[in-house]
Order: structure tokens, then C-alpha cells, then sequence
């Protein structure tokens, strides 16, 4: 088979998926129940495709192939086709959209069980992934760009999925409104680099770009970026993605952890070229990255929904790998993206199993006439789950370890990697040290947040009410399945990277894969490598002993003093503990300084100016063509002869212009 | 003295103008609907004068076309008079003014 004919597959059946699923639904109600039907199909339209990846990925000579569909529009020096590129940075991305996807639309047959909207869960989720492909495998800016707005209203459709509740509907409409400031900025990049370039399509960016005026090429990166932050939730566009767990679990995991959020990073890693060579613009995303970083990770310590705790974490690692973008590692920054693929899926996903369990003892809690409050993702109400939930329990506790980077796991890598980049990098430059120690501190803060996150799930005693007669289950296997690959995935998934100590980085195989000096289309620092062997052991040593230490002290503290421990640290950190708890109050600070202002001078500005200055030019139309209909309409005497009169008036009018004009 | 061509089309343009001015200015609708037929017939005397004037009898069929146009045109004309005249007890044409502003 040929690579276009695998592309169209990859790209097709998503969107096959999405139509047949929507379709029946709207139109054949009787197979709306059929969650069989419906989730075989929605979970094959994403198998296959990863199965076609896979195909690419093994038989992939190391040459990009571009395939070039249709012309999309023609006008000018404008030509943007529907083209599609094949190379190492797509062929990563797409295996992890369409393994990491399958696993939890397989996942989602079994969570979304009973659910009127059944139907639309998988259209929408398929969409999103016809989406997501088309992101990671555009050949030119506009392609992406479809893709990135496709994602972005397939991730509005989902977190407000049920839409009847109006919180769920407005942390919708927060994701698209904030996405859409981002959006912004990079459309204004796009139309930068297409006066400066004259055209859209990666070959041309790729080679002219970096040698673009400074100035100019400053503003695209910034705007670029801006646009990544908006997309990827980072300092100032952050605040959607927690609200957007309103949305179900699998949802959470598969757009919000594991790839929509991961698009900014692809997109900066798409042009590295071009951002390696905006040297200021480098040093803002490493900063913005590392104090995004370490800012959700001290939020993720205050919350108590299990969801939001990993929403945070997902933020914070997030910005780790805009931190190793910023100090130009940006192979490592896909490191990161492909195992916290792995690992925070498939701790959303056991989130997502937990509350499953507690939501069936919010129904047996009904059953037996205890109709109280209960919040079913509430870590304060749960406890214990270890003895009911085994599957759920391991997976989780692996995907943890390997966030908080215990040693051998997937995370302990990617993220010794990042920090090692960013250690390194300050021999060039004046702010790797800074974000390597923010870096160290955040990592600290991960382990403990997980831990407590774990703890206060699985150990102790059970916490909800009727404890002693009400059981939660576990799982069925359609979630346990996709838990368990992505829990051996978690451990073994940092084996693509090894570092640098072993083997003299010959070992580090996604490093090799993605490099360009390894013939990858991925951008580079040049000249590095200039830290000792013993150095880079000792780092290593460090990040592994702070990664043990978080752990075993807050498994410590949490297991010991269980919930007390949280009114201990809000007693130690006062104000502190509170500004994290209040989310730093950024959503105040917006409402404040953006939402009030806007509102105020609408009413008091715009709102007059609208109705004396626009309703005024609309009315004077009104007006004026009222006054002269008054004069004009006396023209009109209903009297048949007046009009034959004007015409012949007319006739005779034209007569002595022919004859004598 | 010889009829030449000018004569008649001094005299169907004189017709003509009688008809115009018949339309312009009488009130009564029937004495308008005969001005309109003075019109065409005006016409149709230019026609035949100069179908024979140039040889060629195109304008003679013309005029037979002419002819069916405004037979059929006095038969709807004549009652849709019958209708007003039935409605308003009058064929002045000042008086169905029901158009005006």
C-alpha cells in the first residue's frame, strides 16, 4: 500500500466515524441504544487508522513524504493545498493521537455505558480526532490551523457535553472564548509569515524563516506563541483547562492531558527553526513555562476534586515542556509530551474509574434513602479504595510514580532530561539556572501533590457515608484494559530517551529519531554537550532523590494524619496556602481588570455611542426618506391620465434628443 | 397632383396625435379606449404606406397582427369597463382615482 492511500485512511475514517455515529443517532433514534454497534464502530475508526500509522511508522525510510490532495484555494500568490506531510515529529504525534485515542474511546464504551448521549460522545470524540490528525499531519499553516480550530470546537462540544447543567456550558464557553485570544495571535502570525514569505507551506517557513529580519521574526514567535499558550494552557491563558474538567473523564484524559493540549508544544516544535532563532522570545517561554510550572503544581496541592489535582498537574507539566522549548530542547519537550501522554492518561482515566465506583455508591446511598449532598469526584469523601478498585488502584499508583519521577519510570526520563537541558543550557545563556531551580522545586511539589492525590484515594479508611454497608466495584474491563496498557506504558515508556550517561546518549533513541542532526525535523541547539559525565550523574541522583523524598514524606504525612494534614499546612503557610488554594486569583483578577472594564464601558461608553450614534443613523435614513415621501407622494393623483401624460412626455423628450442631440 | 408617401404619414401622424390627445385629456374611459384604437390604426396606415413605398410586404402582415392585437385589446378593454361601470356607476376616468396617495 502507498502513503497516500494509508493517509486518506488515517484521515478519513475518523471523520467516516464521526458521521456514522451522528448521523444514525439524529436521524435513527431506535439505534441510538445500541452501544455496541455504536462503540465498535466509533473505537475501529481510531484502531485501524493507528494500525495504518504503524504500518508508516516501521516502513519510514527517514525521508519526509509530503501528499498533496487538492487545491484548496488559488487566489494570487496564495496556493494552500490539503496537504499532508509524513515525517518523524507527525509520525510520533499521530501514533500517540491514535494509540493513546483508541485505547480511551475503548475506555469510553465502558464509562459513557448508559448515557442518553451515547451516540454523541463518540461522533464528537471521533471528530475530534479527524481533527487532531489533520493538526499533527498538515503539511502547511492552514491546514493546521483547520485542524487546531477543529479541536478546539470538538473540545468546547465535549466539555459541554452535558449541557443541561449551566456550569458545564459556561466552562465550555470559557475554553472556546480563551482559546479564541490565542487563536488570534496566531492567525496574526500566520498572516506575518505570509507577507514576509509568501507562502504557508513548512518547506518554505522551515528554510527562509530563520534568516527573516529580527524584529519581524520576534513578533511571529511571540505571536506564535501566545498562540500555543492559549491552546496548551499556559501563563496567561491557563484558566480553561480546569474548568474544562467539566466534561466526562475520558474526555479530560484524552483532549485535556493527553494530546489537544500538547498542540501548542507541536506547533513550536513544528518550527523550531524559527523559534531557535528568536533568542529573547526562547528566554520568555522558558520562564513563562517554568513559572507555570511551579504556580499549578502549588494549586494542585490545595484542591480536593480528584479531577481538578490532576487538571493542575497537567498545567504544570505542560509547562516543563515549554520549559525545555525554551531552552531549545525540543525533541526532549516531545519526550515529555509522549510519556505524560502516557502516564497522565492513564491517570485521568483511573480518575475517571474511581468516580465510576463513587458514583455507584452515590446511587446506592439513594437507594438506601440518604439523599444528602455528594460530590462523586470529591477526594474528601473517598478512602480506601485499594481493597474495592485493585486494577484501578496499581494503574493509578504507577502512572503516579512515574509523574512524580521515581526512578526507571517513564516520567523519571523525560523529565531529568528537561531539567538536565535546562542545567546545561545556562552555559549559553542567563536564564537556564533560574528555570532548572524552579524546575527542581516544582518537581518536588509533583511528587508530594501525587502522593497526597493517591493517599487520600486508595489508603486510610473510607470516608463516605454508610461506609461499613456501601461498596463501590471495580471497573468493567473496557476500562481496566486501556489502564493497564497505559500503566505498562507509564513504565516502560521512558526507555525511548535514556540519557546521556548511558552510552554516551547513543541510547537515546526518540533524541536520534527527532534531531535534525540526526536527519529529523527537529531543531537544535548547536555546539552542546559541554557538562561533565560525573556532573550529569549527579544530577540524575538529585532528581531521583527529590522525586523519593516527595514521595515517602507526604505518603508520610497523609497516611498518618490523612485529611488533617491539609488544615496543618493551611495553619504553617497561612496567606500562602490560601493565594494557592484561591487559584492565585487569576480568574478574579480577569474579571476584574478584563470582564468589569469591558462591561462598564460598554454600558457607559458604547452603550450611548449605540444608541445616539448608530440607532441615530439608522433613524435619520428612516427619517429623511419619511419627509420626502411627505412631499413626493403627491406625484401619485391615481388618475390614469397623469401617468400616460408623463410617459408621453417622456417619448417626446427622447424624440428630440435622437433628432436633434 | 400625385398622392406621394409624405401624405400619408402626414395623416396617420396627424391621427396619431388626435388619438394622444384623446387619451390625455377626455373622461369618458370608452371615448379613451376609441382613441387607443385611433393609435394603432395611425400605425398601421405608416405601416401599409411604406410596406408599398419599399416593395416589401412584411409591413402588410405586420398590420394584420395589429389588427387581431387591438380586437382582442377592445374586448378586454370593453370589459373591464363593463366591470367598473358596474361597480361605480361611472366610466369617468377622474373619478376611479382609488391609486391616489
Amino acid at each position: 500500500m502507498n502513503a497516500s492511500t494509508l493517509i486518506l485512511v488515517i484521515l478519513l475514517l475518523p471523520l467516516a466515524g464521526a458521521l456514522f455515529c451522528g448521523l444514525v443517532g439524529l436521524f435513527v433514534p431506535a439505534l441510538r441504544q445500541r452501544e455496541g454497534l455504536i462503540g465498535f464502530v466509533g473505537t475501529s475508526m481510531v484502531i485501524v487508522p493507528f494500525l495504518a500509522v504503524l504500518y508508516l511508522f516501521l516502513n519510514f525510510d527517514g525521508d519526509a513524504i509530503v501528499v498533496s490532495f487538492y487545491t484548496w484555494m488559488a487566489a494570487g500568490d496564495l496556493s494552500i493545498s490539503f496537504a499532508y506531510r509524513i515525517d518523524q515529529l507527525s509520525l510520533v504525534m499521530t501514533l500517540v493521537v491514535t494509540g493513546v485515542g483508541g485505547l480511551i474511546h475503548l475506555y469510553s464504551v465502558g464509562y459513557m455505558h448508559g448515557d442518553p448521549g451515547f451516540w454523541r460522545f463518540f461522533a464528537y470524540l471521533n471528530l475530534f480526532i479527524f481533527a487532531m490528525l489533520n493538526l499533527v499531519l498538515g503539511d502547511n499553516l492552514v491546514v493546521l490551523f483547520l485542524g487546531w480550530e477543529g479541536v478546539g470546537l470538538s473540545s468546547y462540544l465535549l466539555i459541554g457535553f452535558w449541557y443541561t447543567d449551566l456550569k458545564n456550558s459556561a466552562a465550555a464557553n470559557k475554553a472556546f472564548i480563551m482559546n479564541r485570544v490565542g487563536d488570534f495571535c496566531f492567525l496574526l502570525a500566520m498572516f506575518l509569515l505570509f507577507r514576509e514569505l509568501g507562502s504557508l507551506d513548512f518547506d518554505v517557513l522551515l528554510i527562509q524563516g530563520p534568516s527573516l529580519n529580527k524584529g519581524v521574526l520576534y513578533l511571529i514567535v511571540f505571536l506564535l506563541f501566545i498562540g500555543a499558550t492559549g491552546k496548551s494552557a499556559q501563563i496567561p491563558l491557563f484558566t480553561w483547562l480546569p474548568d474544562a474538567m467539566a466534561g466526562p473523564t475520558p474526555v479530560s484524559a484524552l483532549i485535556h492531558a493527553a494530546t489537544m493540549v500538547t498542540s501548542g508544544l507541536y506547533l513550536l516544535a513544528r518550527l523550531s527553526p524559527l523559534v531557535l532563532a528568536a533568542e529573547g522570545i526562547m528566554a520568555l517561554i522558558a520562564i513563562v513555562g517554568a513559572l507555570t510550572a511551579i504556580m499549578a503544581a502549588t494549586i494542585a496541592i490545595t484542591q480536593n476534586d480528584i479531577k481538578k489535582v490532576l487538571a493542575y498537574s497537567t498545567i504544570s507539566q505542560l509547562g516543563y515542556m515549554f520549559l525545555a522549548t525554551g531552552v531549545g530542547a525540543f525533541s526532549v519537550a516531545i519526550f515529555h509530551l509522549v510519556t505524560h501522554a502516557f502516564f497522565k492518561g492513564c491517570l485521568f482515566l483511573g480518575s475517571g474509574s474511581v468516580i465510576h465506583g463513587m458514583h455507584d455508591v452515590e446511587h446506592q446511598l439513594q437507594s438506601s434513602g440518604d439523599s444528602g449532598e455528594f460530590d462523586a469526584q470529591d477526594m474528601r469523601t473517598m478512602g480506601g479504595l485499594k481493597k474495592f478498585m485493585p486494577s484501578t488502584r496499581i494503574t493509578f499508583l504507577i502512572a503516579g510514580f512515574a509523574l512524580s519521577g521515581i526512578p526507571l519510570l517513564s516520567g523519571f526520563f523525560s523529565k531529568d532530561e528537561i531539567l538536565f537541558r535546562a542545567f546545561e543550557s545556562a552555559s549559553t545563556n542567563n536564564y537556564g539556572l533560574f528555570v532548572w531551580g524552579i524546575g527542581i522545586v516544582t518537581a518536588f511539589l509533583t511528587a508530594v501533590y501525587m502522593t497526597r492525590s493517591y493517599v487520600l484515594t486508595f489508603e486510610g479508611e473510607p470516608r463516605w457515608p454508610q461506609a461499613k454497608k456501601i461498596m463501590p466495584r471495580e471497573s468493567p474491563w473496557t476500562m481496566t484494559l486501556p489502564l493497564w496498557v497505559l500503566g505498562i506504558l507509564s513504565i516502560v515508556g521512558g526507555y525511548i530517551g535514556l540519557p546521556t550517561v548511558f552510552a554516551h546518549g547513543d541510547w537515546n533513541l526518540i533524541h536520534h529519531y527527532l534531531g535534525d542532526s540526526f536527519g529529523g525535523p527537529v531543531a537544535e541547539v548547536q555546539g552542546e554537550a559541554n557538562v561533565a559525565l560525573s556532573t550529569e550523574w549527579i544530577l540524575l541522583a538529585l532528581g531521583a532523590t527529590i522525586a523519593i523524598v516527595g514521595v515517602a514524606i507526604a505518603w508520610r504525612w497523609y497516611s498518618k494524619h490523612g485529611l488533617a494534614f491539609d488544615e496543618t499546612l493551611r495553619a504553617r503557610f497561612g496567606w500562602l496556602y490560601r493565594v494557592a488554594e484561591r487559584k492565585y486569583f487569576v480568574d478574579e483578577a480577569y474579571e476584574r481588570v478584563i470582564v468589569k472594564p469591558l462591561i462598564g464601558s460598554a454600558e457607559k461608553g458604547f452603550g450611548p455611542f449605540d444608541n445616539y450614534v448608530v440607532d441615530g443613523l439608522v433613524n435619520a435614513v428612516a427619517f429623511i426618506t419619511r419627509g420626502l415621501s411627505f412631499v413626493l407622494k403627491y406625484i401619485q393623483t391615481g388618475i390614469v391620465q397623469t401617468y400616460a401624460m408623463a410617459i408621453v412626455i417622456g417619448v417626446i423628450l427622447v424624440l428630440v434628443l435622437m433628432l436633434f442631440g | 397632383m400625385e398622392v406621394t408617401l409624405n401624405w400619408y404619414l402626414m395623416l396617420s401622424a396627424l391621427l396619431f396625435v388626435i388619438g394622444v390627445l384623446g387619451v390625455l385629456f377626455r373622461r369618458n374611459v370608452i371615448v379613451i379606449l376609441m382613441s387607443v384604437e385611433l393609435m394603432l390604426n395611425a400605425v398601421n396606415l405608416t405601416l401599409v404606406a411604406l410596406a408599398q413605398n419599399m416593395g416589401d410586404p412584411a409591413g402588410q402582415i405586420l398590420v394584420f397582427f395589429v389588427i387581431a392585437v387591438a380586437a382582442a385589446e377592445a374586448a378586454v378593454g370593453l370589459a373591464i369597463i363593463i366591470a367598473i361601470f358596474r361597480n361605480r356607476l361611472t366610466v369617468d376616468v377622474t373619478e376611479i382615482n382609488l391609486f391616489k396617495y
